[in-house]
């Protein structure tokens, strides 16, 4: 069953994260292990994060709410049910709701609109924990791995969608809260980390921001979940003292519309898997 | 990264000897997009938060430039703020920059306060190792800000030494404009005591970051 390998590769990876901490004093021995769990996050049976695919699929393809309707009409920006390469291609203009969408408020549209679906226990539920799945995550996991192996495309031609990368720079520099931080405090500067964390430099188009975007969707060992970039702007905004950012909300898109401008070309590879 | 070191020691002691007011509002870039349409993103994302909590994140002068700037202010301009940075420093009225190392220690160490995810009650820390070396056995430290090591012995105790970190600790902009580091005191993040002992971690020579 896949669900028991995906379960033994993930004790197997936390292992090997394990041995890799014992073994640097050993040099040989480290670099062995450390291609060993290269090896393995790159194999979808390791990496849990493939469950969320297969459960987001289900969701996908699910009749729900009062029109009893699948998301299969779902159009995310290159015709109703298209999903090969259209996450490489969002944040982007949808003319039918006159907005920048990223693929999560593009998601709870299509609930709203085709499904008459409550969307309320599915914010609700945005973010999993241990006993509460999240139907959103599952989704993202599903339609993003249909972009693996393509590049990250920004899309910037519309009017707003410039707006929304401008807006998502100013955001980036905008410094406030009691620590005096802006995103730019801990992403600005090449080879910084925070403690023992590398911090990737967004500030500038480069291969580090290319990969770090490429990675997400990513499973979170640490979490034991898989996580969006909703998820990872929400904790960095919680790193950075801010208040709360609202799931879905226009700033969120436009930081990440601007992060893939950074990134654009980059090689999408999800759900990826991390610490 | 070079930003008006030089002219800002002098700045910094002048300014607060003469307590020279200097103009505000400072001037700032001008912006790709208007601060209106921000604004209104702003409050798409951070609109339903408490109340008290957006009033974090109302910039005031200082931020307003940096932000604008890139934290690269143009000389004069960054002359300027710290000029007017320098007048929010408030020394410890008994003349007293040291407490005790050791919770000075734990201070240095702990990165707990001011997140939402934080209780009411939470104890703000320092958070300094997120950025700075200071005690070399601690290994977990983070590279935004120089290493610390040594940093009284490196100075020999000197008196103008310590008076000029605890204006650091207390208000950074008053030394480096828009630097990275947070300002402590000026923020009220950290209370006087808690700077005096993060002080004394960095002064007293029975301190492990002088060992
Ligand atoms: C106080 C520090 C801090 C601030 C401020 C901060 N971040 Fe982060 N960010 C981190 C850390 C630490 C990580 C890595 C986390 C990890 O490895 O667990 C990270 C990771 C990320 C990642 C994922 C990188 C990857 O390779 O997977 C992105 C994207 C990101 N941050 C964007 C932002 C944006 C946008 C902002 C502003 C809204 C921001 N960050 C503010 C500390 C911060
Ligand atoms: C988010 C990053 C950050 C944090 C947190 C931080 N600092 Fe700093 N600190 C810096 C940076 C960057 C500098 C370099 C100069 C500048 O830009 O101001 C600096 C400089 C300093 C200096 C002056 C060093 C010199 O050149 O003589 C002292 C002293 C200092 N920090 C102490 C502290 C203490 C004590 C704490 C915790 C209470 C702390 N810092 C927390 C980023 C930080």
């Amino acid at each position: 069953m896949r669900a028991a390998a995906i379960a033994a590769g993930a004790l197997m990876l936390l292992c090997s994260m394990g041995v890799m901490a014992h073994a640097q004093d050993n040099k040989d021995n480290g670099e062995k292990e450390i291609e060993r769990y290269r090896a393995m996050i790159s194999d979808p049976m390791s990496n849990p994060g493939y469950l969320a695919v297969d459960r987001g699929e289900v969701l996908w393809k699910q009749p729900r709410g009062a029109n009893n309707v699948s998301l299969e009409q779902c159009d995310l920006g290159l015709g109703a049910g298209k999903l090969e390469g259209a996450y490489a291609k969002l944040p982007r203009y949808f003319a039918d709701a006159d907005r920048v969408m990223d693929l999560e408020q593009r998601l709870l549209w299509c609930m709203d609109k085709l499904q008459a679906l409550d969307t309320k226990d599915v914010i609700a539920r945005r973010f999993s924990a241990p006993g509460r799945a999240s139907d959103m995550q599952d989704l993202v996991a599903f339609i993003a791995n249909k972009s693996s192996g393509m590049k990250i495309e920004p899309q910037l031609s519309h009017p707003k969608e410039k707006e929304m990368a401008a807006v998502g720079e100013e955001m980036f520099y905008r410094r406030g809260g009691v620590m005096d931080f802006a995103c730019a405090t801990c992403h600005g500067e090449e080879g910084k980390r925070i403690r023992l964390q590398q911090l990737p430099n967004f500030s500038k188009p480069s291969p580090q921001a290319q990969e770090a975007m490429g990675s997400w969707p990513t499973y979170r060992v640490s979490q034991g979940a898989l996580r969006t970039m909703q998820h990872r702007l929400w904790d960095c905004y919680r790193q950075q003292r801010w208040p709360v950012p609202e799931y879905g909300s226009d700033g969120i898109t436009a930081l990440t519309l601007f992060l893939n401008k950074q990134a654009a070309g980059g090689d999408i590879n999800v759900p990826s898997i991390k610490r | 990264m070079t930003k008006t070191l030089c002219a800002v020691m002098l700045a910094t002691i002048s300014t607060i000897a003469a307590g020279h007011a200097a103009d505000l509002p400072l001037p700032v870039a001008k912006p790709a997009v208007s601060q209106e349409v921000v604004d209104n993103y702003l409050k798409a994302t951070f609109g339903k938060a408490p109340p008290e909590w957006q009033a974090k994140i109302v910039p005031d002068e200082a931020m307003k430039v940096c932000s604008s700037y890139r934290n690269e202010p143009p000389p004069a301009l960054a002359e300027k703020l710290i000029a007017e940075e320098s007048n929010r420093v408030v020394l410890p009225a008994d003349g007293q920059f040291l407490g005790d190392w050791k919770s000075g220690a734990k201070i240095a160490n702990n990165g707990r306060g001011g997140q939402f995810s934080d209780d009411a009650d939470t104890v703000n820390g320092g958070n300094c190792y997120a950025c700075h070396q200071m005690e070399q056995s601690e290994v977990s430290f983070g590279t935004l800000g120089p290493s610390l090591t040594h940093y009284g012995k490196d100075r020999h105790y000197d008196p103008a030494e310590i008076k000029r970190a605890y204006i650091k600790i207390y208000n950074s902009q008053a030394v480096v404009a828009c630097s990275n580091m947070p300002r402590f005191g000026a923020n009220k993040f950290l209370t006087e005591q808690q700077i005096k002992d993060v002080m004394a971690f960095l002064f007293d020579p029975q301190s492990p970051v002088n060992k």
